[in-house]
């Protein structure tokens, strides 16, 4: 088993692990604290866009930030390039 | 007692413990004029079977090791588990929700250890009742063991962010959060940072702020070092709090919890050292992290060894 084992090395998958924890993490602070509405509002403007364009889940970001005695609602698409396009 | 000035009892009890002039130390009883200041600690984590039963028992073992007062209490009601590890299953009478109800005393439920002097259990209920637990209860049960003297109580959270897991954090003044250096441990202890920011009697009442500290457990140094695992830095840099401990992983954990005898008395083991090295630190020293590198091993050890 040692010898094995010595010469069968698992991927080094630490970093991916990493990533993307960085990315839902952040994500998911800011939805925290947010009104529960917000999901839902992400999830049906996708359902709209998705009518017209063919975007990924989280090509769509939904933000709300407090600024200074008002707050902003502040949505972003990434919209996918013209080869992306056509070949989905 | 009234609510308020438990409170703030428990809200200084830091700076005073580290304050705390030498000379008091021959005082075997405090005495009414100096009340012994309490602090309440949650060890919780959102995901289960990363480790928070052994943890708690592990740190108030050490605690009381240290001649520190301890009551650590299993909120995990319906799932008692916190007995079997600190081998004390067969002398639960009453528990947690028997004195919540009146059913007996505090001092009838508590089971004092049989290992260590200052160190008493309060059991969970195995009811199926999950409205069992009361934040006025929990309340009272806490109030009785500071009239009590109890320095340390130490809050063992069951999994998840239900009712259980609520209650063992509301009255914190202090978090472990107990994490594996795995994608769904940590994304669960963030989420349970969350909680513990706006969830606690202390955010909101808004005047402090639960102390929150990261407890690392499973950790594998050679895993570490080959990529396959992250790295201490690695979950610190994503929750953003400090790490009050590193566990490495060992067969040490299954072989104490097989015994009924909290890992961190189990001689000649990194676990228990690390354990050690997490209640000083606890208590306010300042100590490099230990285990965290892989033990060097020659060519012949890494080909053939275990």
């Amino acid at each position: 088993m040692g010898l094995l084992a010595f010469f069968r090395r698992q991927p080094a998958t630490a970093n991916v692990a990493k990533e993307r924890l960085r990315i839902i993490v952040a994500q998911e602070r800011t939805a925290r604290g947010g009104p529960d509405y917000l999901p839902t509002l992400r999830r049906e403007l996708f359902e709209v866009i998705r009518k017209y364009i063919n975007v990924d889940p989280d090509a769509i970001q939904v933000h709300l930030e407090k600024e200074d005695g008002h707050e902003v609602l502040e949505l972003s698409v990434a919209l996918p390039e013209k080869k992306a396009t056509v070949a989905g | 007692m009234t609510d308020e000035a438990s409170i703030s009892l428990v809200a200084d009890a830091q700076p005073a413990a580290v304050e705390e002039p030498a000379a008091s130390n021959k005082v075997a009883q405090p005495s009414f004029r100096e009340r012994v200041l309490t602090e309440i600690i949650v060890v919780t984590s959102g995901k289960g079977g990363v480790g928070k039963t052994t943890t708690s028992a592990s740190l108030a073992c050490g605690l009381a090791k240290r001649g520190k007062k301890v009551a650590v209490i299993d909120f995990d009601i319906g799932l008692r588990n916190l007995d079997l590890i600190m081998g004390c299953e067969r002398r639960v009478v009453y528990d947690f929700v028997n004195v919540i109800h009146g059913d007996c005393t505090l001092k009838q439920a508590l089971i004092k250890d049989k290992r260590l002097d200052t160190l008493f259990v309060l059991a969970a209920s195995q009811t199926r009742d999950k409205d069992a637990l009361s934040t006025e209860g929990v309340r009272k049960v806490l109030d009785d063991l500071i009239a009590d003297g109890f320095e340390y109580i130490i809050c063992d959270s069951p999994a998840g962010i239900e009712k259980g897991a609520h209650l063992a954090m509301y009255y914190a003044d202090r978090a472990i959060v107990v994490v594996n250096p795995e994608v769904s441990s940590v994304r669960d202890s963030d989420r349970i940072l969350g909680l513990l920011s706006s969830k606690t009697q202390l955010a909101e009442k808004g005047e402090a702020k639960v102390k929150e500290h990261l407890l690392l457990t499973r950790y594998n140094p050679r895993r570490v070092t080959t990529g396959e695992m992250m790295s201490v830095e690695d979950v610190k840099e994503i929750l953003g709090i400090d790490v009050i401990g590193v566990i490495p992983e060992s067969p040490d954990v299954l072989s104490a919890s097989n015994a009924g005898t909290p890992v961190i008395l189990a001689s000649d083991s990194d676990v228990a050292d690390a354990y050690e090295d997490a209640v000083s630190r606890l208590l306010g020293e300042t100590l490099p992290m230990r285990f965290v590198v892989e033990p060097k091993k020659g060519l012949l050890a890494r080909m053939f060894g275990s």
